[in-house]
C-alpha cells in the first residue's frame, strides 16, 4: 500500500446522503475474478445519467469525494471500496461512515474522513461557485484545504497511522517477519506439508 | 512473541486452547489480535482469484507454497469432465486458478486430476489434514476439518491474500463450547442426525463466537467420516469451528496416508497428538448435554438447518414456537416449502435424491447409502444422484462395485464435485422440486432458484430414494443386501 502523507486534487461533490454499497457498485459486478478494474462499475447505474457529477467535465478526474451522510451503508462487499480506488478516489469525506466499510477503506488505503455537516455543505458551496477547484487533505494534520476554507476531519489514529506509514494489514504483519521465520524455524517436521507431491 | 511459558501453561486447558497456545506467533496485546500461524490453506477457485490479485498488485510471493494446496470443486460439472465448461462464469473462475496457480507455483489438482474433489475431502484423503494442526480455507465448511482434532476454520477473501502472503493471520481467541453425546446410537441414527439434532437444538446462533467440541462416548464411537459430518455443520450452528479431541480412530485413518508423518516424525507426532485432548478440570464458556439414545433419524422441514425434527413427527406449526422471531420463520419457511402443519413427514414426497456434498460423500457414505438401496429399485419418478467427494473416493467406489449397486438401483453416478450442494454448476433443482439431500444447507434457492431442500442422513436419504417419500431404512420392506 502507498504511503498518504498530502494529497493535492479535484474535489467532487456528492449531495447525496445514505449512498449504500449497492449504488457504488451494483451486485452483477460482484462475479468478476480480478480485485482491479472496478472504475466502470463505479456508480454504475447513476452513471447512466449524462447529468451525473463524474459524467460532468469538471469533474472528470476527481480524487477526493465530499458526500452526504451515512456513505457505505449497505451489503458488506470489499468491491465498493475497489471501485473507488480504481476509479481514482484517493479520499472521501462525509459527516458519518458505515462501519463496515470504513473497515474495508483502511485496508485498501482510501482515506475516509469524518467531516461536520456544516463543513459538507460550505464545501458543496464552494465547489458549486468554482466547479473542479482542487483540494488539499494532509492526512498528518488531519486538515484539507479548499479555496479559503481550512477544514478538520476526523480518523482513528490506528488507521490513520497505518495510511501514513502505508501499511495493509499485510504490510503490518510483515512487520513481524522475524518472529514469523523464528516460528518456522522451530516448527515440526512432522507438520503437514502439500509439497513434494506424494 | 511465544514463550515456553506460553507453551507450559500451568493451568487445564482445552483441546481448542492448546491447538491455539502452540500457534501464536505474536502475541497481541492491548486489545490487538493474537498473530496465529497457519499450517495448512485450502485453495479454491470461487474465493481466490482476487487474493491472487492482491499478491500480484503488491508484487508478493506465497510465502509457502509447501502448505498450500489448491483444487476445483464449487463450478465443476459431475458429467462430461472432458468437454470445456459450458457456463461463461465458472469457466472463467476455473482458468483463472489455473493461471494463478501456475504463475504463483502452487499445487493444484485440477478437474479430471485423480486428487480432483471438494476441498474439504482433498485435505483429509491426503493426510494433510491432521491433529493439533490449524486449517484454514476461504470456504465456510473448512470447520469439517476439525474432526482431527486440528483447529479449521472459514476466511474471507483478503484473509486468503494474507493468509498466502505471510502464512499467519491476525485472530482473537474464540470462545470454547463443550456438546457432549453420551450413550449409544439407535440403530439407523447416525452422525449426521446428531448434528442436526444439536443445531434444532441450539438454534443456527447458538455457536456464534464457539469453537464447538464434540465429546462423549457417542463422539468417541463414531469413525472419522461421522466426526467429519458433525465438524462440518458446526457452522450451521453459528460456529467458528468444531472440533473433536484426537485418539485411535484419528491416529488409524491417517496412518499410511500419502502425507501422513513416517518414521520418527509419525513417532513424535503421536506422542504430541496424545497431548491434545482436553484437561481434566478445564473449564469451557458454554455446556450442552445431549442423550445419544434418545435420538431418531432427523430431517428439517424449513429453510435453516436449525429447522428440524424427527422423521417420525409432523410438520410443525408456526404457533408452537414461543419465540415471535421463531414464528415468522417458520411461516415464510413453512410457504417455501409448500408444507402443510401437521402433516407426518413420512407422507412428504420428493422428487430428487442427492447423496453428496463435504458433509456425506465420503467412502463410508457411499457405502451406508449403497447397503439400503442394494437389489432394490429406485421410486418411479425420482431423481437420484449419487455424487463422490473427490476423484479418489469414485475410484475406491468402483473398485468395490458401488457404482453398478447405484446404477442398478436407477440413480446418476457422477464425477467428483459440489454438484447440487449449491447452484453453482449445472446440478440444480428445478423451481418447485423437492429433494431429499445430504448436504449442509436447506436455504432458499441454495439447490438451485425456487428449489426445497430437506437435510437428511445417507440411510435416509436411500430410504426415501426407494419409497419416493421421506423414510427411514426400517420403513422399507425386508431385505436381503447386508447392512452396513
Ligand atoms: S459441497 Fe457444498 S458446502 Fe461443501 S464446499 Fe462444496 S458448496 Fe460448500
Amino acid at each position: 500500500m502507498e504511503k498518504f502523507t498530502t494529497h493535492t486534487g479535484v474535489v467532487a461533490p456528492l449531495t447525496r446522503s445514505a449512498v449504500d454499497t449497492d449504488q457504488i457498485i451494483p451486485a452483477v459486478y460482484l462475479k468478476r475474478v480480478t480485485k482491479t478494474g472496478f472504475e466502470d462499475a463505479l456508480f454504475a447505474s447513476w452513471r447512466q445519467d449524462p447529468e451525473f457529477v463524474l459524467n460532468q467535465p469538471a469533474y472528470r478526474d476527481a480524487s477526493i469525494l465530499v458526500a452526504g451522510p451515512d456513505f457505505g451503508t449497505g451489503s458488506s462487499r470489499e468491491h465498493a471500496v475497489w471501485a473507488l480506488r480504481d476509479y481514482g478516489f484517493r479520499v472521501v469525506l462525509s459527516p458519518r461512515f458505515a462501519d463496515i466499510f470504513r473497515g474495508n477503506a483502511g485496508k485498501q488505503g482510501l482515506v475516509t474522513g469524518v467531516i461536520s455537516e456544516s463543513d459538507t455543505e460550505k464545501v458543496w458551496a464552494i465547489i458549486a461557485a468554482q466547479p473542479g477547484i482542487e483540494m488539499t487533505v494532509d492526512l498528518e494534520a488531519r486538515t484539507a484545504q479548499i479555496g479559503d476554507l481550512r477544514l478538520t476531519f476526523e480518523i482513528d489514529d490506528y488507521t490513520g497511522w497505518r495510511l501514513l506509514e502505508g501499511l495493509d494489514d499485510i504490510g503490518l504483519t510483515l512487520r513481524d517477519e522475524a518472529a514469523i521465520a523464528q516460528f518456522e524455524a522451530r516448527r515440526e517436521t512432522w507438520r503437514p506439508r502439500t509439497l513434494p507431491v506424494r | 512473541m511465544s514463550t515456553v511459558a506460553a507453551r507450559i501453561p500451568d493451568h487445564p486447558r482445552t483441546l481448542a486452547e492448546k491447538v491455539w497456545d502452540d500457534h501464536v506467533v505474536v502475541k497481541g496485546e492491548d486489545g490487538r489480535p493474537d498473530l496465529i500461524y497457519i499450517d495448512l490453506h485450502l485453495v479454491h477457485e470461487v474465493t481466490s482469484p482476487q487474493a491472487f490479485d492482491g499478491l500480484r498488485a503488491e508484487g508478493r510471493p506465497v510465502r509457502r507454497l509447501d502448505l498450500t494446496i489448491a483444487t476445483e470443486d464449487h463450478n465443476t460439472p459431475t458429467l462430461a469432465i472432458d468437454q470445456p465448461i459450458a457456463d461463461l462464469t465458472s469457466r472463467t473462475q476455473i482458468e483463472t486458478l489455473r493461471r494463478n496457480a501456475a504463475e504463483f507455483g502452487v499445487r493444484l489438482h485440477s478437474l479430471g486430476d485423480k486428487e480432483q474433489g471438494i476441498v474439504h475431502v482433498v485435505g483429509p484423503q491426503l493426510g494433510l489434514t491432521m491433529p493439533g494442526v490449524t486449517v484454514v480455507c476461504g470456504d465456510s465448511h473448512t470447520s469439517t476439518h476439525g474432526a482431527f482434532g486440528a483447529m479449521a476454520f472459514g476466511i474471507g477473501t483478503s484473509e486468503v491474500e494474507h493468509v498466502l502472503a505471510t502464512q499467519t493471520l491476525p485472530l482473537k481467541p474464540f470462545k470454547t463450547m463443550a456438546i457432549t453425546v453420551e450413550g449409544e446410537l439407535k440403530p439407523g441414527v447416525t452422525a449426521k442426525d446428531i448434528i442436526l439434532a444439536v443445531i434444532a437444538k441450539i438454534g443456527t446462533n447458538g455457536g456464534q463466537g464457539y469453537v464447538l467440541e464434540f465429546r462423549g462416548s457417542a463422539i468417541r464411537a463414531l469413525s472419522m467420516e461421522g466426526r467429519m459430518t458433525i465438524c462440518n455443520m458446526s457452522i450451521e450452528a453459528g460456529a467458528r469451528a468444531g472440533m473433536v479431541a484426537p485418539d485411535e480412530t484419528t491416529f488409524a485413518y491417517l496412518k499410511g496416508r500419502p502425507h501422513a508423518p513416517e518414521g520418527q516424525d509419525w513417532e513424535d507426532a503421536v506422542a504430541y497428538w496424545r497431548t491434545l485432548p482436553t484437561d481434566e478440570g478445564a473449564v469451557f464458556d458454554a455446556e450442552v448435554f445431549v442423550a445419544a439414545d434418545t435420538l431418531e433419524p432427523f430431517v428439517t422441514w424449513g429453510t435453516n438447518p436449525g429447522q428440524g425434527v424427527s422423521l417420525s413427527d409432523v410438520v410443525p406449526a408456526p404457533e408452537d414456537f414461543e419465540d415471535p422471531n421463531e414464528q415468522t420463520a417458520a411461516r415464510r419457511a413453512l410457504e417455501y416449502m409448500d408444507l402443510v402443519p401437521g402433516t407426518p413427514l413420512k407422507d412428504v414426497p420428493v422428487d430428487a435424491v442427492f447423496m453428496g456434498s463435504c458433509t456425506n460423500s465420503r467412502i463410508e457414505d457411499l457405502r451406508a447409502f449403497a447397503s439400503i438401496v442394494q437389489g432394490r429399485t429406485k421410486a418411479d419418478g425420482v431423481r437420484v444422484m449419487v455424487v463422490p467427494g473427490s476423484a479418489r473416493v469414485r475410484l475406491e467406489a468402483e473398485a468395490e462395485g458401488l457404482d453398478k449397486v447405484f446404477v442398478d438401483f436407477g440413480a446418476e453416478w457422477r464425477f467428483a464435485g459440489c454438484s447440487m450442494c449449491l447452484g453453482m454448476n449445472p446440478d440444480q433443482l428445478a423451481p418447485g422440486e423437492r429433494c431429499a439431500s445430504t448436504s449442509n444447507r436447506n436455504f432458499e434457492g441454495r439447490q438451485g432458484k425456487g428449489g426445497r431442500t430437506h437435510l437428511v442422513s445417507p440411510l435416509v436419504a436411500a430410504a426415501t430414494a426407494v419409497l419416493g417419500r421421506l423414510a427411514s431404512p426400517s420403513d422399507l420392506p425386508a431385505h436381503t443386501a447386508v447392512e452396513a
